[in-house]
């Protein structure tokens, strides 16, 4: 095998992340290729927490089922993982860990015993870095770099424990690689490659930065609160206000006072915050706000499976706040969308003046893996902003919908917005006439919009028997799943913005024979969205919602199924 | 500059004839001109109800939001361009009923707005509900046993978050209100003038002679800067003190707190966001 899944289990505070942050740095540095992405519980102690690491040779950027090593670091933690443990599973950990000793390939280590010789338990996960760095015939030297460096805030003799413990580790792998207990064939690549390795949280961050946002205001909600945080660490050295909002209501009403005052401002939420929301975003439709929202889905109704994954929420950001106004939604694929696609929102928020949605996922935002740097470069902010004159209007009416949008403070004009309906100036009006040039001025806009709509990414060949549909978050595992399948007849049609529907999309599906969408909900939005835009039935809406994301083996085996039943 | 400065012309007021809006409409655009402030300078931020209508006659910038939603409105503003002066204004429904959360986390946070409350202790656009300060025993169509909840006060409850100005007015005394609204826009940080205001249509109990009667103002010995003795006085019934009952100078507001003003007090709008620290900050992903 050229590409380990290596997955970690066990209890909320026993220190899983500090595993795969220290294993992925040192992958990294190696010339390796890492994916790695978590399932956890929504507490803060005990229960089963779950991490899958990909090392490769090659790009690796979507969740596996198949695990090929486990370290169960609790008692629960097979029962925990269920099928995904097969018999080609090499399970390394203590005794009192391990289920089903007989039936498994199994490695003792008594991992707590050797820690507490070092100094302590907290050693414990260093000393399992340590083995599966020999494991994946890691360079001794890179590894220890990189302990000295992930632990260098702290205490010099904490490193030094630390240093003992990984070599305690990596000598331990060593051993069962010499006397053939673990084989693996992976290899450190010879090119050291020159990355960056991101979650979507970080990308979704640095997006809202280079699109100028300099004011986020929101209240704290998995799996969204990520971006909050990211963009609270860089207030120090850009220029970003960052405020946790006494609630989501506050929060965008915050950001649309912001906006109104000539700032770039931002919202961060999930499902029940962003309903709470709906009314503000309703304001922005009104008064012709700019507004970006970022969106991270999770299962709901309600408080549902707080801290896992889901697609159910387009319909939301679609239809959700009253009465009538365009709004564009994106939903990232990888982690260049989560950049550029953010950074985009903003000039489109600003030069149309309407609400721009960020639809991520749980999957999206906690899954890190390594990607060619992102070149910011040609990309600029598109200042929208109008300087006033006395007799400024807010709302003049113009041929494209589209008003010059003043702040106040710039320029000798008055900015009066209203929720009310009203006049060009901003003056509350029940005229009836009015009322009809203002709904029509600011349906407009979506036929502007609608010219710089971003077409689907096809991937595979142009002519093709089946075609595969997914949305936001899905682009990597359809990805590889369609790439393994090695059928040149089908292909698979990614979109990372929603809404609106590009024109070409008819074209696309119509060309197929055998259309397949999978996506992370139980009604097939995106697949009704389709239909009601275009008029096409796709044939097999495959759908998961159990709060995990697809894994490629599972979207590969739908495919195959579909195309068997055919012959 | 007088109060003209402000005006709109000729326009078609939806407020009833004598109502107690008039009086706060003119008080405040009597105390803006005082200190000379230019209505390009001002923002005027609202919420719903009757009161919340008052931006709709003032010549100024203003945002006329959700019902509740004024305080957060104000604050964003504020936050985006400090240079603004910034004037949150709403009914006692809007402030303290739909937007009671953001007016308990707003004197926490404490931005530099003056947020003024027309307080007529009843619901008046949707045509006379009680409100959140209206009295036990007060019957209306809706509670038509009287109403049974505790009256809210807004002056108790903002000196007990230690809000930096807390003011009561009362809207027939246009003389004393205009001194006191001055001095709340000069505060620098959050001041709350909560202004008793008659009703004429809803409110058959506190009206102008009621208020006359059941009001006094606070002497001039009395010391603004004692949270305790405010405390006291905000919470006297039978005769409701009127004047400046407490001030804080020592808060800082939520726009000096913003790390972004500390080096340079730029509005937002007049600052470039720079790649090439995006750039620096994405390589250390390396």
């Amino acid at each position: 095998m050229n590409d380990i899944s290596i997955v970690l289990c066990g209890e909320a505070g026993q220190g899983i992340q500090t595993v795969e942050q220290l294993f992925t740095k040192i992958g990294i540095k190696s010339g390796f290729n890492i994916f790695s992405t978590k399932e956890y519980m929504s507490r803060v102690r005990g229960g089963s927490n779950s991490t899958q690491l990909r090392i490769s040779n090659e790009p690796v950027s979507a969740y596996i089922h198949r695990i090929d090593i486990l370290i169960p670091l609790s008692t629960d933690a097979m029962n925990h993982l269920g099928d995904r443990i097969s018999k080609n599973t090499i399970i390394i950990g203590e005794k009192k860990n391990i289920k089903n000793q007989k039936t498994h390939t199994v490695i003792q280590i008594p991992f707590s015993e050797y820690a507490i010789e070092i100094g302590g338990l907290v050693f414990a996960n260093t000393i399992a870095v340590g083995l599966l760095s020999a494991l994946c015939k890691i360079d001794k030297n890179i590894m220890t770099t990189q302990v000295e460096h992930f632990f260098s805030k702290k205490k010099k003799a904490l490193v030094q424990n630390n240093i003992i413990a990984i070599k305690k580790g990596y000598d331990i792998g060593n051993d069962l690689v010499k006397k053939g207990k673990i084989h693996t064939t992976i290899s450190v690549p010879k090119k050291q490659h020159d990355t960056i390795t991101l979650n979507g949280t970080q990308a979704i961050g640095l997006g809202a930065l280079a699109g100028g946002c300099n004011f986020i205001s929101s209240y704290p909600m998995s799996p969204s609160t990520g971006v909050l945080s990211f963009l609270s660490r860089q207030s120090n050295t850009v220029d970003m206000i960052v405020e946790q909002a006494e609630d989501e209501i506050a929060a965008i009403n915050m950001v649309l006072g912001a906006w109104y005052a000539g700032a770039r401002a931002m919202v961060t939420t999930s499902g029940g915050g962003y309903a709470l929301m709906a009314e503000g975003v309703s304001l922005a439709g009104m008064i012709e706000s700019p507004l970006v929202i970022h969106l991270a889905q999770r299962p709901g109704p309600a408080t549902g499976l707080p801290t896992r994954t889901e697609q159910a929420d387009l319909e939301l950001a679609l239809y959700s706040s009253h009465g009538e106004f365009p709004r564009i939604i994106f939903a990232p694929g990888n982690l260049q969308d989560g950049v550029y696609l953010t950074q985009k929102a903003f000039n489109l928020a600003d030069k149309y003046q309407v609400p721009v949605y960020i639809l991520t996922d749980q999957y999206f935002v906690d899954s890190y893996y390594n990607i060619p740097g992102i070149s910011l470069e040609g990309i600029s902010n598109t200042p929208y902003v109008a300087k006033t004159k006395k007799n400024y209007h807010r709302y003049e009416l113009t041929k494209n919908g589209i008003s010059p949008r003043g702040i106040p403070g710039y320029g000798n004009g008055l900015v009066c917005v209203d929720s009310d309906e009203h006049d060009e100036e901003g003056r509350i009006t029940e005229s009836g006439k009015i009322r009809t040039e203002m709904v029509d001025k600011r349906l407009k806009k979506l036929k502007e919009i609608t010219m710089e709509i971003i077409p689907p990414t096809l991937l595979g060949n142009k002519q093709y028997h089946t075609l595969i549909i997914g949305w936001g978050s899905t682009y990597h595992i359809i990805k590889e799943a369609v790439e393994k399948i090695r059928n040149k007849n089908i292909s698979f049609l990614h979109f990372n913005q929603v809404y609106p529907l590009h024109k070409d999309t008819i074209s696309y599906l119509k060309k197929a024979e055998k259309t397949i969408i999978f996506e992370n909900n139980a009604t097939a939005q995106f697949s009704k969205l389709i239909k009601l835009h275009t008029g096409y039935e796709i044939e097999h809406n495959i759908l998961q919602y159990n709060g995990l994301p697809f894994s490629v083996e599972t979207v590969e085996k739908h495919i195959k199924n579909l195309i068997k039943e055919e012959k | 500059m007088d109060e003209k400065d402000y005006g709109v012309g000729p326009i078609d007021i939806a407020w009833c004839p004598g109502c107690g809006n008039y009086a706060i409409l003119n008080t405040l655009k009597q105390a803006l001109a005082e200190l000379t402030i230019p209505p390009q300078q001002l923002v005027m931020v609202s919420g719903i109800g009757q009161a919340a209508k008052i931006p709709q006659y003032f010549k100024t910038h203003y945002f006329n939001g959700l019902h509740g939603r004024a305080l957060p409105v104000a604050t964003g503003i504020k936050a985006a361009n400090p240079n603004l002066l910034v004037i949150a204004e709403s009914g006692d429904g809007d402030m303290y009923g739909e937007g009671g959360n953001h007016f308990i986390h707003t004197i926490r946070r404490n931005p530099d707005i003056t947020n003024i409350i027309h307080n007529n202790m009843v619901y008046g656009l949707t045509k006379g509900q009680a409100s959140p300060t209206s009295p036990i025993g007060f019957k209306t169509p809706l509670q038509i046993n009287g109403v049974s909840l505790t009256p809210f006060n807004p002056v108790s409850i903002a000196i007990a978050l230690d809000a930096s100005f807390v003011a009561r007015i009362f809207a027939g005394d246009i003389k004393e209100s205009t001194k006191i609204i001055k001095k709340a826009i000069l505060h620098k940080g959050y001041a709350l003038v909560d202004i008793f205001q008659p009703c004429i249509t809803f409110n058959k109990i506190n009206t102008y002679d009621w208020f006359k009667e059941h009001t006094y103002y606070l002497n001039k010995k009395y010391d603004e800067t004692n949270r305790i003795e405010a405390f006291q006085k905000s919470i006297e019934q039978e005769q409701f003190p009127l004047g400046i009952f407490y001030v804080n100078k020592h808060k800082k507001t939520f726009e000096q707190t913003c790390n972004i003003y500390k080096q340079q007090k730029k509005p937002l709008y007049k600052r470039q966001c720079n790649m090439d620290n995006i750039m620096k900050l994405m390589s250390t992903y390396k």
